[in-house]
Parts: C-alpha cells; sequence; structure tokens
C-alpha cells in the first residue's frame, strides 16, 4: 500500500465519520463542525486526484462561506440548547432503513457494470487545474457563467427581501 | 485507484444524507444533509471526470467538464444556502421554533 492509497482511505474514514456525526449528534453546532471536517476531507481527496482548483473553492466556499453562515443562523436562534422536541423512535428507524435499503440497491447496481475496472488517475493530470479550467469556462462555458452571475445577484436581493422585518 | 471505491464512498455519503433528511426534524440539519448529498455528487463527478481523461487517452481538455460542472453545483448550492437559511429565519421569526412537523399546517 503506497501513500496515495493509505491517504485515501484515511480520508474516507474521516469522511464517513463526520458525516456519521452530523446525523446522530443531538446539539446543531456539532453538526455543522462535522460538516466541516466532512468538506475538509473531501477536499483533501479533490488534491489527491490533483483537481486544486476545486479543492480551494471547495474550502473557501462551503468551510468558508457557507458553513459560517450555517453557524451564524444556529447562534442567532440560540439553538444549542434546546433539545428537539417530539421524538419519534419509529420515525428514526423507518429512515433508517429507507436509506440502507436505497445503498444497498445502488450497490447492487453497481456489482453488474463494466465501469467498475478503470482507473481514476491519481495525482497527475493537468485538466483540473486553474489555468486550464479558467480557459473552458471563459470560452465553453461562458454563457452559463454569466448566468450564474444573475443567479447570485437574485439570490442576494431575494434574501434581503425575504429577511426583511415588516 | 479502482473508481469503484470512489463510486463507493459517494454512495455512503449520499445515503448518509439521505437518512438525515428523513430521521432528523430540525430544519438546519436538514439543510446541512442536503449539502453533504450535493457534495457526494460532487466527489463522483470528480472521480469520473478524471476517469474520463484516462480513458481518452490523456487529451488536454478530456473530462475538464466534469470539474466545470462541480463548480456550476458549488454556484447554485451557495445560491440555495442563502435564499434557504432566509426563509428558516423568517419561520422562525414567526413561530419561534424550526421543527419542520410545523409545516404540516401547509395541507389545509
Amino acid at each position: 500500500m503506497n501513500i496515495t492509497q493509505l491517504l485515501f482511505w484515511v480520508l474516507t474514514v474521516i469522511a464517513i465519520g463526520s458525516a456519521l456525526t452530523i446525523v446522530t449528534s443531538k446539539n446543531p453546532v456539532y453538526s455543522v463542525l462535522g460538516l466541516i471536517v466532512t468538506f475538509f476531507a473531501i477536499s483533501g481527496h479533490y488534491i489527491l486526484m490533483n483537481a486544486q482548483f476545486l479543492a480551494i473553492v471547495n474550502i473557501i466556499v462551503y468551510a468558508g462561506a457557507i458553513m459560517v453562515l450555517f453557524l451564524f443562523v444556529i447562534m442567532l436562534m440560540n439553538l444549542s440548547r434546546t433539545a428537539e422536541t417530539l421524538k419519534n423512535k419509529w420515525l428514526q428507524i423507518v429512515g433508517a432503513i429507507a436509506g440502507g435499503c436505497l445503498f444497498l440497491v445502488l450497490i447492487a447496481a453497481l456489482k453488474n457494470t463494466e465501469v467498475k475496472k478503470n482507473l481514476v488517475e491519481m495525482g497527475t493530470g493537468d485538466i483540473g487545474l486553474v489555468k486550464n479550467l479558467g480557459r473552458e469556462l471563459f470560452t465553453t462555458f461562458v454563457i452559463p457563467f454569466e448566468i450564474s452571475s444573475i443567479l447570485f445577484l437574485s439570490a442576494m436581493v431575494g434574501s434581503v427581501v425575504i429577511g426583511k422585518k415588516d | 485507484m479502482p473508481i469503484n471505491y470512489y463510486i463507493t464512498l459517494a454512495l455512503c455519503l449520499f445515503s448518509i444524507g439521505v437518512v438525515g433528511v428523513l430521521t432528523r426534524r430540525n430544519a438546519i440539519i436538514v439543510f446541512m444533509c442536503i449539502e453533504l448529498m450535493l457534495n457526494a455528487v460532487n466527489l463522483l463527478l470528480v472521480a469520473f471526470s478524471k476517469m474520463h481523461h484516462v480513458a481518452k487517452g490523456a487529451a488536454a481538455t478530456a473530462g475538464s467538464d466534469g470539474q466545470l460542472f462541480v463548480f456550476f453545483i458549488m454556484v447554485v448550492a451557495a445560491a440555495e444556502v442563502s435564499v434557504g437559511l432566509a426563509i428558516i429565519v423568517m419561520m422562525y421569526r414567526n413561530v419561534h421554533s424550526i421543527n419542520i412537523n410545523f409545516l404540516n399546517r401547509l395541507k389545509h
């Protein structure tokens, strides 16, 4: 087992463990912290696959901006001490069974595919660098890129209008 | 690294997100589980783009489409989070709870 495979397994265990923390923890602040750890593990996977632009954007946008927004909302509402009311045990069991069935069905569908023998390029390949992705973004995908700026503007205006006190 | 390891990891994260959406009643945690599902799909798209790059004989821009789709998914997710958290704050301001069982009254 070389260093790349070792890093893959370490990051996989961190990602799945912290994702389970999100679902199982009672305190919403711990859920947010678990989600931040999951995002850092996924960024580590991106770096292993040499997708450096996406790794940095994932840390800046998700772990930096979105998670700060979540923490800010949780602390604004002071939710961290209120327990969830109306605990329904059967609902949790049925939800876990449904998610497990989805996982089993998808794994069983994976079992008969041809694609599973293909290899993922690790550590090499320069399509994930900022230079190449930027060139593609401003030539082939320039229309969706400009439309996404309009989407951001409308989301900003919309959240201000929704949150306005009147 | 074979592609099926990455597919299995992404399926694991996605299923954990589905279980969280189905079982938790806190609106913010439901939202975070949706983010987790989006990230599982992002990881799968990056893995497939790197697989495609090998399969196409390492051509110059083969597989960069997948990574740009990941970029656009992140853009849409950021916009969605800002609007969704504004809705959650508004709901908390009106009913002083973020339990999504309250949304049952939308049926009437």
